[in-house]
């Protein structure tokens, strides 16, 4: 690879903690990698799974999951059941070849700022360090093999059908 | 992943912006490339930049392209939702769109005020304003809901701020309860002697204050009392308070103290914390002569009777209002207010955090708040300035930022100890005729009249000395030093390391926030900052608002302050209040969620998911209902329905997927 | 309970009662102490303002051997201890510099990971042994005696891990435990001369003096010490002292010393007499 691999990282940051933290980042005129895309959710517990999944199907190199700290949620305990959620789905992941910090839930509050900037810096670090997770090229690879396999899999079951009928 | 995306040639028209901010954002991202790419976006009738779009012509411009290209949707790329989204929704009205037809693209804060690298920024912004223009093809028209507002107001904190701000409400007309933890109101400012830079008596201007509390119809001031729980949301917030007992029924009492005189207890013993532990009290006390309420309270801790039940009680009998009531228990009150100012203060920096100052260990080191009740003519010691040991002090030293701009405690500077420091200088000088030395990093005075009373005080005699004391012990080197405190402290001016002998030495100790500040915001929900003082909602537009609307603060739990700033800050608190009290109604973000009933199959995952139990089960249907008034829209249960039955406006699983494939499309 | 043992150059030398009596108090108290292999020079010459990065490189080897075990290693001398903490936190802070160093160490097969924990005599009596242990096994209380605890500035500064950098109280709770009487003072961590001694003597005799002279006049029969560089500055050059200020004759004691004394354990075991200042004087005449 000559040029440097740029991971692109999707976001979902809750409305009162870690999008206003990020707001904060910036007034702070802190610098931060430029990988990350923030999607605003009003609360870290709407954010379903399928939202996750969606993003690395879609192409995302990593996911990152930003609520308040556990006791600060505005709506008194969607980040808990963030936590519950994204527990689960952090061992499906695993299953499916997503591991090693690909996704991340961080809990960042309104004040900080600093931290916005570490994880997202930390984070475009370690998923650069893992590659391409490319998963819309891969299906496209897994298509194709599957396509092979059912063609070879149709031209010996014609072969056995001759062999039958012979 | 389904593939719902509106048929190319059917799609919305979408108006797109992007806003110079001056350079804020030209600087960084280039607004030209940005637009020219979004006019090629499939569905974009109009794209354009501006210097700043949230100006009145930029506003203009968008409300005119709506009804001249008869767009159906907006996007616009600026600076974030939390400050400018009303701002753009506004102008969608004003063209005569639906302004929930709008999304917001930050590619300020989040894109042009945190990268460095030019081409990755504009890569960046373009990514999200191709995530926006794929979003908002998906949202709907809505409304939003519009609630009263409850006239009352509930005050928490009944220092100056607290104060102030319940008798501006009240001379307004409304319905204030007032709730303060301690026995009495008055706060820190109850303490004082003195207060600086006019030298005018503390208690000459806040005592007639308290009074007007304790008096006006329209307050209930109720007093040892504390906030235990905070429900609902703006406008239509559901307070319990908890009144703790005094052993003393408030109504009876006259605050003639004559129970104090024939308490078992011949002499005050016990430790006297409204006096800094500097004078004693009896179990059955008040705080102060002119305390308000001005009724005696009974501690449990040392009172014989409600320790062991087997005392005397003189003081009951010798109360002919028969006002002592020994078997009294907390009581819970329950009252319904529209908004809350809180002003609960702040607390003095612990000086025995810093070890190197001798606090605790050498007598003759005092606190500042101690120094204040010393120098106060109803004072432990009615105003002499005298030793624990009672010898008189013939040298004095003031050092200034213990607990503030100091990497190891507290970074902030507490604003007010410069100038209070001053000021108990020359209270010191007046009341003992010592010498005194101030030790300072810089003498801050930025307020009306404060470089002048510091010229005063240069003029006064009293030492100025630059430089953060290294230490104080009692190491005396030459036989003068002898018994004596040592400061040794660089003198930056001078350019050499002094030592200079005193006999009193007084720390003037920062400003903190309270020790239970996070409790307290999390029960009324709301923010600290990363140094514990309540968090404002903008530092320079929005300094009393709060994250949670309808809920105001104001004094020193916001951040240090002197009493002039928080005077006017519990105005403004109060102006904010009564802004939306006499707006008579609240208009509610409509991001609350709702079942779609034919695609709910009835299994009762959502139900004990809402915290605020707004989702029931209609039996008879077997379906599950949300209640729209109760739902506060974080969107928990439909991240969570099973069969995609529950839809929260504006952040629809439609409008999220979109916004997911926008962002990752390319 | 196991640790490992980082002697440095002073135990071996100068500071030779308190590489005794230190083994001897640890002995005596079931502690079993394994000298670290094959160690060398802790770095905390002035070879740090000469090369930077091999010093640390010199530190980072003793840290790397130190890993291999499990155990925490004890570094009695106040410089040591000091240096070796530095080199975790250098290295911890500066990934530039600990590339350097690493790849230095595995040219001589050392493998450096920064999980080693380097621990001061101070912090484990008091935190790993306990105050209550240690009184158990004090057969001869030192009661009438007055010392002055004190520190030196190395064990508390920068790192203040187990005591406090302004009043530091270990040792006075060790004096105590030995049952002798804790002087109040405040130069507890005032420079003791340091290497001024050597190179600046008028400045760093003087230094030695104040301390001396303030223990004296407290009413000090001898000064306690947990660093080999302030026992030889203070004991050392009290001659000099004398010809140039007065003469104080304050004996100056390791704290291992004062430990081992109140446990029973024999002035020859612990090195009593090879301080220059005897204090033979002051331990009878108590």
């Amino acid at each position: 690879m000559t040029e440097k691999f740029e991971p692109k990282i999707v976001a979902f940051f809750c409305n009162w903690c870690t999008y206003t933290a990020a707001d904060l980042a910036g007034v702070s005129r802190l610098k931060y990698a430029p990988n990350v895309r923030v999607i605003r959710v009003m609360c870290s517990g709407r954010v379903d799974p399928q939202f996750v999944l969606e993003a690395f199907a879609r192409g995302a190199d990593g996911v990152l999951l930003g609520g308040c700290h556990p006791g600060d949620c505005h709506y008194a305990e969607g980040n808990y059941k963030t936590l519950r959620r994204m527990r689960m789905l952090e061992r499906m992941l695993k299953d499916m070849g997503i591991y090693d910090g690909r996704f991340r839930l961080e809990w960042i509050s309104g004040a900080e700022g600093d931290k916005v900037r570490t994880v997202i810096n930390d984070m475009t670090e370690k998923v650069r360090k893992l590659g391409p997770l490319d998963l819309p090229g891969k299906f496209k690879e897994w298509d194709k093999e599957i396509e092979e396999l059912e063609a070879q899999v149709s031209k010996s079951a014609a072969k056995e059908e001759t062999v039958h009928a012979r | 992943m389904t593939e719902n995306k509106p048929k190319q040639e059917n799609l919305p028209r979408v108006g797109f912006y992007i806003c110079h901010c001056g350079t804020n954002i030209a600087g960084v991202i280039d607004p030209a490339e940005v637009q020219k790419y979004a006019a090629g976006l499939p569905g974009v009738a109009v794209s354009r930049d501006y210097k700043y779009m949230c100006s009145d012509p930029g506003q203009e411009m968008i409300a005119e392209d709506i009804r001249k290209h008869k767009l159906e949707r907006l996007v616009v790329a600026a600076c974030s939702p939390l400050l400018h989204e009303e701002t753009f929704r506004k102008a969608a009205a004003k063209g005569g769109l639906n302004p929930f037809y709008f999304q917001m693209v930050n590619i300020r804060e989040h894109a042009s005020w945190v990268h460095t690298d030019k081409k990755a920024a504009t890569e960046k912004a373009k990514d999200l304003v191709r995530a926006a223009i794929t979003r908002v093809r998906y949202h709907q028209a809505l409304d939003k809901k519009r609630v009263p507002v409850d006239p009352n107001v509930l005050v928490v904190g009944g220092g100056i701020a607290g104060i102030h701000a319940a008798l501006t409400l009240a001379n307004a007309g409304k319905k204030v309860t007032l709730v303060e933890r301690e026995a009495t109101i008055g706060g820190h400012m109850a303490l004082f002697d003195k207060t600086f830079p006019t030298l005018d008596c503390a208690a000459c201007i806040l005592t007639p204050k308290m009074s007007a509390v304790k008096a006006h119809p329209n307050i209930t001031l109720w007093t040892y009392s504390e906030v235990e729980k905070v429900e609902g949301y703006v406008g239509n917030y559901k307070v319990m308070v908890k009144r703790k007992p005094r052993y003393v029924i408030e109504d009876l009492c006259v605050g003639c103290m004559e129970c104090i005189d024939a308490c078992v207890f011949k002499e005050p013993k016990f430790h006297d914390k409204f006096n800094q532990g500097l004078g004693k009290r009896k179990p059955v006390y008040i705080d102060f002569p002119q305390a308000t309420p001005k009724v005696v309270l009974v501690d449990p801790e040392t009172c014989i009777q409600l320790k062991t039940g087997k005392c005397k009680k003189t003081c009951a009998d010798v109360c002919d209002r028969k006002a002592f009531d020994f078997e009294q228990k907390a009581e819970m009150k329950e009252i319904q207010v529209g908004a809350i100012v809180l002003a609960t203060g702040f607390k003095a920096h612990d000086a025995k955090r810093d070890p190197q100052y001798g606090y605790g260990k050498y007598p003759g080191v005092y606190t500042a708040l101690e120094i204040e009740r010393l120098v106060n003519a109803s004072g432990p010691t009615s105003g002499e300035v005298v030793l624990r040991d009672g010898r008189h002090p013939k040298e004095v030293g003031i050092v200034h930022c213990v607990g503030s701009r100091d990497a190891k405690t507290n970074k902030w500077c507490s604003r007010v100890c410069c100038m209070y420091s001053l000021k108990l200088a020359h209270l010191i000088k007046e009341h003992s005729g010592a010498e005194v030395y101030n030790f300072y990093i810089d003498m801050r005075a930025p307020g009306k009249a404060y470089e002048e009373f510091y010229d005063k005080l240069l003029s006064e005699g009293v030492h100025f000395i630059r430089g953060r004391v290294a230490e104080v012990n009692d190491w005396a080197m030459t036989p003068e030093e002898e018994g004596r405190l040592i400061v040794r402290v660089e003198d930056t001016l001078a350019g050499f390391v002094r030592r200079i002998p005193v006999d009193m030495l007084v720390l003037s100790t920062g400003l903190e926030p309270q020790a239970d500040a996070q409790e307290v915001r999390r029960r009324f929900n709301i923010g600290c900052g990363t140094e514990g003082f309540f968090q404002e909602r903008h530092p320079k537009l929005a300094p009393v608002n709060t994250f949670t609307d309808g809920i105001y603060i104001a004094g020193a739990c916001q951040a240090p302050r002197d009493i002039p700033d928080t005077v006017a800050q519990a105005g403004a608190a109060a102006a904010e209040a009564l802004a939306l009290i006499d707006a008579g109604f609240v208009e509610l973000e409509p991001n609350t969620s709702h079942v779609i009933e034919e695609e709910c199959c009835g299994c009762k995952s959502c139900l004990p998911l809402c915290p605020y139990s707004a989702i029931t089960f209609e039996e008879v249907k077997k379906k599950a209902v949300i209640n729209e008034v109760l739902c506060k829209g974080c969107g928990v249960c439909a991240a969570a329905c099973p069969s995609g039955s529950i839809r929260q406006n504006l952040f629809e699983d439609d409008e999220i997927f979109s916004e997911i494939q926008g962002v990752l499309a390319k | 309970m196991k640790y490992q043992y980082f002697p440095g150059c002073s135990l071996k030398g100068t500071g030779r009662a308190y590489e005794e009596s230190f083994l001897a108090v640890f002995k005596a108290l079931g502690v079993e102490i394994s000298e670290l292999e094959d160690w060398n020079c802790c770095g905390a010459t002035a070879y740090m303002s000469v090369d930077e990065t091999k010093s640390y490189a010199l530190a980072g080897r003793n840290l790397a051997i130190a890993e291999r075990a499990a155990e925490d290693v004890i570094a009695p001398c106040s410089a040591c201890y000091l240096v070796l903490n530095k080199t975790m936190q250098g290295l911890k802070d500066h990934p530039e510099l600990k590339r350097k160093v690493t790849s230095a160490l595995k040219a001589g097969e050392l493998d450096y990971k920064g999980t080693a924990k380097v621990r001061h005599p101070l912090d484990v009596l008091v935190n790993d042994v306990g105050l209550e242990e240690i009184k158990k096994r004090v057969k001869n209380p030192l009661t009438g005696l007055k010392l002055a605890p004190y520190y030196g500035c190395q064990v508390v500064r920068p790192f203040a891990t187990f005591d406090d950098q302004h009043n530091p109280v270990t040792m006075d709770k060790l004096i105590a435990t030995a049952g002798a009487e804790c002087v109040t003072w405040p130069l507890k961590t005032r420079c003791c001369g340091g290497s001024l001694t050597g190179t600046v003597p008028e400045a760093g005799l003087r230094l030695a003096y104040i301390i001396l002279k303030e223990a004296k006049k407290r009413g000090a029969q001898a000064i306690v010490t947990p660093c080999p560089l302030c026992q030889f500055n203070l004991d050392g050059y009290q001659d000099q002292i004398a010809r140039k200020y007065e003469r104080i004759d304050m004996p100056v004691l390791y704290f291992t010393q004062v430990i081992g004394l109140a446990m029973g354990l024999s002035a020859k075991e612990l090195g009593i007499k090879r301080g220059i200042i005897s204090a033979e004087a002051a331990l009878a005449g108590r």
